[in-house]
């Protein structure tokens, strides 16, 4: 098992460097407990107009819009991850180190997103979800078979979150600027993750294309669980599934990046 | 044969816009038919001026670049088709990259190291004190990496690289805007892996003190082509290159006339340059100019290595 244990230690050095920037973390907790109260706000006067919009009452309503927040920095929905990091080395051509170590390119990178985002989970997740808990009304599980199953959830949803930014980030490869990938995938993440609305709540057709794709898998998913909107096995399988495809997806680009592509700079 | 170059070749397709999606494409010979061999143990400096094919070499030496034709083995391991188990034989520093954890301590990117090249605990243990003595980074571990100095980054890197016991060592640029006591420091440390433990450098650098100081063995390389493959010594014939005799004299006369043996390249009031061949001796030009002229004083100017290469490239640019 020589090689679970460097990337445990990748892992483990991801967490570290977010967990670094203390100012950082504390400034993401003061924004997302603000815009949980904004977000939530805004929902009870939806809710209040259409109640059991999209199949929530209004205590779930909440509680969405708070899980949102709390699952926001730590699946890098507006992107911001590991994958950033990752476009900076390609352009610049750093890649040239990460490319000769005898580790997987992929599986490095994965390591290092996942410490960084059970990082913000603790950092910037936890509080923010606690403070809405406290202060609003919440359709919170009372077994903690339920709250496992979430976490599991959580824990696929981080998966499929980096097998998305990772296919962004290799298109460096091709691209000389990282702009128009970035913004395209903030804007599809944030709509498609159910960032804005729950995904649910989204009329058919544009609710079942939307939720079938796998930006579903991030926050729907996991909020789903918590709330026993759906079976955790059908959740898990959605997201099992995507993960599988978006891996594999990334393994394949990967193969002709480093093959076909000059690594740039002297 | 521990390195082994033949008829190595690296051609990019650059492509560029011509006009409205119009597009040409065109083929750029970074490295041009490049054949060398370096022994085990050796310490070799590969020089060039920028764009020369250096790095694209380095780069297919480690398997991260395929070459476009040629044959390549370090090691009797094809880089490129063998990237990862060859990657556990050899130590890279790239000297304007850092494989070092930025926003860490230094000793996380050792911890990691340890992991991904599965050294085991005591060499770990053995070769990071030996790095740490060496490369005076004694009070630097616990310091996050992007606080450190560039000169501690480098012997950092370097450290980094050493770690698992590499057979060969590329170097590129190790010594890259470092201040003369970094860079003393960074020779020495070259001197003493190579001549100890027997570790194969091969050296790319632009500060021809840094080869003048560590190879006995220099590759000149220019526009993707070996130029010059010899002893250090060789290049100044090589080159054609020329000592100065500055010499001194009681009042200002014209240039001093001795034949053959020299010509007067500066006239600057009683002092004069002669240059003559870097390969003769200076004591009869001396005698001569001392018989025939009043000398008040003399120095000789050892010839200028960068302007001997500065030299080559230009003729290789014009040939």
């Amino acid at each position: 098992m020589g090689s679970g244990r460097l990337y445990a230690a990748v892992a483990a050095g991801g967490f570290r460097r977010y967990a670094t920037y203390r100012a950082a973390t504390a400034a993401g907790v003061f924004t997302n407990t603000v815009f949980g109260i904004i977000l939530v706000y805004t929902y009870l006067a939806l809710w209040d107009e259409r109640p059991h919009l999209g199949g929530y009452d209004q205590t779930q309503a909440v509680t969405y819009a708070w899980l949102g927040q709390a699952l926001y920095s730590t699946l890098a929905i507006q992107g911001g991850g590991a994958e950033k990091d990752l476009m900076a080395r390609i352009r610049t051509g750093e890649i040239a180190v990460d490319l000769y170590r005898p580790a997987d390119l992929q599986l490095w990178w994965l390591a290092s997103d996942l410490g960084r985002a059970v990082f913000q989970m603790l950092g910037r997740g936890v509080i923010p979800f606690t403070f809405g808990a406290l202060f609003f009304s919440m359709a919170l599980p009372q077994d903690i078979t339920t709250w496992v199953a979430f976490l599991v959830a959580v824990a696929l949803a981080m998966i499929v979150s980096f097998g998305i930014r990772y296919l962004a980030a290799l298109m460096m490869f091709w691209l000389m600027d990282d702009r128009g990938v970035t913004q395209t995938m903030m804007i599809l993440g944030i709509f498609c993750s159910g960032m804005t609305l729950p995904l649910n709540a989204f009329p058919d057709p544009f609710g079942d294309i939307v939720q079938s794709l796998p930006w579903a898998a991030q926050l729907q998913m996991p909020a789903n669980v918590l709330m026993g909107e759906v079976s955790p096995w059908h959740a898990y399988a959605f997201q099992a599934g995507w993960a599988v495809v978006l891996l594999a997806a990334g393994r394949l680009l990967q193969s002709a990046a480093t093959r076909r592509v000059v690594v740039q700079g002297g | 044969m521990f390195i082994e170059v033949d008829g190595v070749e690296k051609v990019f397709d650059v492509r560029r816009k011509t006009g409205f999606l119009k597009r040409e494409r065109r083929q750029v010979r970074a490295v041009d038919s490049i054949s060398f061999t370096v022994a085990r143990g050796e310490m070799v400096g590969y020089i060039g001026p920028n764009g020369a094919g250096k790095s694209t070499t380095i780069k297919m030496l480690t398997g991260i670049l395929t070459p476009s034709g040629g044959r390549l083995r370090v090691a009797g391991i094809d880089p490129s088709r063998e990237r990862t188990r060859l990657a556990h034989r050899i130590g890279v520093v790239f000297g304007q990259r850092t494989t070092l954890w930025w926003d860490l301590p230094l000793i996380d990117s050792y911890r990691l190291m340890h992991r991904m090249y599965r050294i085991p605990d005591d060499r770990y243990r053995e070769n990071l004190d030996r790095c740490v003595e060496l490369l005076e980074l004694g009070g630097l571990l616990e310091v996050p990496v992007r606080q450190l100095s560039l000169g501690q980054r480098m012997r950092g890197d370097i450290a980094a690289a050493l770690l698992h016991d590499p057979e060969v060592l590329y170097l590129d640029e190790p010594t890259i805007g470092l201040d003369v006591i970094s860079k003393a420091k960074v020779r020495e440390f070259l001197r003493e892996l190579n001549g100890e433990r027997g570790t194969t450098v091969l050296l790319t650098t632009h500060d021809l003190q840094d080869i003048e100081q560590l190879c006995s063995r220099v590759m000149v390389i220019d526009h993707g082509r070996m130029v010059y493959d010899g002893a250090l010594a060789g290049l100044h014939e090589a080159g054609g290159s020329e000592r100065i005799l500055v010499v001194d004299l009681e009042r200002e006369l014209p240039p001093i006339e001795v034949g053959s043996a020299a010509r007067v390249v500066k006239v600057e009031g009683p002092r004069q340059w002669l240059a003559f061949p870097a390969g003769e001796s200076a004591a009869g030009l001396v005698a001569r100019v001392a018989a025939e002229y009043p000398l008040v004083d003399l120095s000789v100017r050892e010839p200028d290595i960068e302007a001997v290469i500065a030299r080559m490239y230009a003729e290789k640019a014009t040939a």
